[in-house]
């Protein structure tokens, strides 16, 4: 039998390689074929009107984290890379936590309508989603700009006197990114509570479980993969917003991905550009490595 | 007997067009350490019931009492009732030990209790060996105990089953019915149980309620249910029933003088609180009836078919009026009916087997 059945096997194992190849092309290419460029040019010197000079130079990551006092020649951090950083980091977490605090309980009461109305409510969640991003950022600048809707109405009521100074802050960017990146949290958060067996939910509350504990104890631990998942859903792209930190933040409240646009327009710095793509990278990797683990550890600890 | 569970006039009505009426106007009393059996087919308002009991649900109208407590006021998790689901409902995030545990943690029990109950608990449903076993790695047999164990820990004074066995195989099923009844003997504790399998009921409990959209159409006890059913759709959903048609002639207490079609007369027992006139139902068990030759039946007809099930024989004949009649008969070592196919036959039964149905 065996021998019959070996050369059929070993047949059909090189049909399935071979079914894989192009899946495997395209991902070797485009996986790895940009970011091998990137590393490249993060390693050659800038050349003066943009592109890159074919000349090996550490340059550009000795600039990624340090600078050299232009008068007194003394090395330090570059204060502002870093505080751009710390801003990336702080805004993409805060935007995480938001869209929790708001998607959990939406794709509750979502997974909670009949059935038949489940898909409109998806549907109104989904309508912002298809709608451009730049049309989006700018419809929630409309509202909160000094001259927006809701200081005109604040001032018009006599709540206020001066309009609020919404618009450029950090808030103003945590408002944009929260509104851009919350249909990622719903979706795979409503995914796994619409899996949800709602009969565990009884049992909770039949087992003197209050509505909190059956939260925590019950519902929690069994959506928790939906929640890891839209969690990195919302937590990488915030870490790169371009467009929205650039509209709502103006110039001043730079985040990673407008710092490294700077280096391949105006900066014509694209070793430098480069150094700070790999190291948004790794900050993107670092932190979905320490989540995961996180994660993972509380798995053990319910059991 | 003390009254556990007092259901007064409980209406259900469910929203939507038309509003759907699962419960209509439902009036029991369950007592004190019994064995009470909800039966009924599906869409009856058995389920209904369990959960308005449970808490899941809040009735349209009507009162609901448990050991003069009032119950409709609590919430779910406050009322000292605990459910065995239908899908057993175990937490897949939690292993064995850590879903009988559940209910007595949210009751803040201390760790020390709680961990000798668990233990007790796992002993009591023979599942000590699989403490830490995640419910995805236990059969479906060993999952239903789970949830029994996971139920009783928190010694709820009423214990409610849905359908608890409708998912294992016939074998279990067996074992299991015997198992809930000691359960129920050693603990003490008042079991409602629902199911749409009368043999089930029948063997297990002390009472059952028959119902039928969203009526409760008889109480008693399984011998009271299955010797006297008290209307057609009860003789009709329990067991085999032959249904003739006869005229009441004379009413004495509880016995009636009945004349059947083939002009014959014999007794019958009328259910409580029927005193009707004139032509009723007559309700006679397939086994409680004898094949007889012509001369000797109170009814007569023509054997259709005979059809052999190995320990029985059922005998379907048409009687003389048009109405179709089975007898069954035991295959004993002396049986030897001598009937075949297309004989004439007579039906013969004793006094006071048939019952007068209501309806």
């Amino acid at each position: 039998m065996t021998d019959l059945s070996t050369p059929t096997e070993a047949r059909a194992a090189r049909r399935r390689w071979l079914l894989l190849m192009p899946a495997l092309v395209i991902l070797a290419l485009a996986a790895s074929g940009p970011l091998l460029i990137t590393v490249v040019y993060s390693l050659l010197t800038a050349g003066d009107y943009g592109g890159v000079e074919w000349q090996f130079s550490t340059d550009a990551w000795f600039n990624v984290f340090a600078q050299r006092d232009i008068f007194t020649d003394e090395l330090g951090w570059s204060d502002a890379h870093l505080s751009i950083f710390w801003r990336s980091v702080k805004l993409s977490l805060m935007t995480t936590v938001a869209c929790l605090f708001f998607g959990v309980p939406t794709a509750y009461f979502i997974a909670t309508r009949p059935k038949k109305q489940r898909d409109l409510w998806m549907l109104l969640i989904m309508i912002p989603f298809w709608t451009n991003l730049l049309i989006r950022t700018f419809a929630i600048l409309e509202l909160i700009r000094n001259e927006g809707t809701i200081n005109t109405v604040l001032m018009w009521s006599g709540v206020i006197d001066a309009p609020i100074q919404m618009l450029y802050t950090e808030f103003s960017i945590l408002i944009g990114m929260l509104y851009v990146y919350l249909p990622l949290m719903v979706l795979p958060v409503y995914a796994s509570m619409e899996r949800l067996d709602f009969s565990l939910v009884e049992a909770g509350y039949d087992l003197y479980a209050t509505r909190f504990q059956v939260l925590r104890r019950v519902i929690l631990p069994l959506v928790k993969p939906g929640v890891i998942a839209g969690s990195i859903l919302v937590f990488v792209p915030s870490l790169g917003a371009y467009v929205t930190p650039r509209v709502m933040g103006g110039g001043n409240q730079m985040m990673l991905g407008n710092l490294i646009e700077l280096q391949f327009g105006q900066g014509r710095n694209w070793p430098l550009g480069a150094a700070l793509s790999i190291t948004l990278l790794v900050i993107v990797m670092v932190a979905l490595i320490f989540y995961v683990r996180v994660a993972g550890k509380e798995d053990v600890r319910h059991g | 007997m003390t009254i556990a569970l007092n259901a007064r006039g409980l209406r259900k009505v469910y929203p939507g067009t038309p509003p759907v009426e699962a419960l209509a106007g439902v009036d029991i009393e369950i007592g004190d350490n019994e064995f009470f059996t909800l039966l009924g087919p599906s869409g009856c308002g058995k389920t209904t019931m369990l959960r308005l009991i449970a808490g899941f649900e809040h009735p349209t109208s009507g009162t609901l009492d448990m050991f003069g407590e009032d119950l409709l006021a609590l919430p779910p998790y406050k009322r000292p009732i605990n459910t065995v689901f239908q899908s057993y409902a175990l937490f897949p995030h939690l292993t064995v030990a850590q879903n009988i545990a559940f209910g007595l943690e949210m009751l803040g029990k201390p760790k020390a209790e709680i961990k000798s109950t668990v233990g007790e608990m796992m002993e009591l449903v023979q599942m000590s060996a699989m403490a830490d076993r995640q419910t995805s790695q236990i059969s479906g047999g060993q999952q239903q105990r789970v949830a029994l164990a996971r139920a009783l820990a928190p010694r709820p004074r009423l214990l409610l089953l849905d359908e608890p066995l409708s998912a294992l195989d016939f074998k279990l099923r067996k074992e299991m019915q015997l198992e809930l009844k000691r359960l129920q003997t050693e603990t003490g504790i008042t079991f409602i149980f629902v199911t749409h399998d009368q043999e089930e009921a029948l063997t297990m409990s002390d009472r059952i309620a028959v119902m039928g959209a969203g009526r409760i159409r008889q109480i008693g006890s399984p011998h009271d249910i299955y010797d006297r059913p008290a209307e057609r759709f009860v003789a009709d959903f329990i067991g085999d029933t032959n249904f003739l048609p006869a005229q009441i002639k004379s009413v004495q207490g509880d016995v009636a003088e009945v004349l059947l079609a083939s002009g014959k007369t014999t007794t019958a027992r009328l259910p409580e609180g029927v005193t009707r006139q004139g032509d009723v139902t007559l309700a006679v068990r397939p086994e409680q009836a004898r094949l007889v030759p012509p001369e000797e039946g109170l009814l007569t007809g023509v054997i259709n078919n005979i059809v052999y099930f190995g320990t029985d024989t059922h005998i379907h004949i048409a009687l003389e009026d048009g109405t179709a009649c089975v007898l069954r008969q035991q295959n004993t070592a002396d049986a030897a009916s001598g009937f075949a196919k297309g004989d004439q036959a007579g039906v013969r039964f004793s006094a006071l087997v048939a019952q007068v149905l209501k309806d």
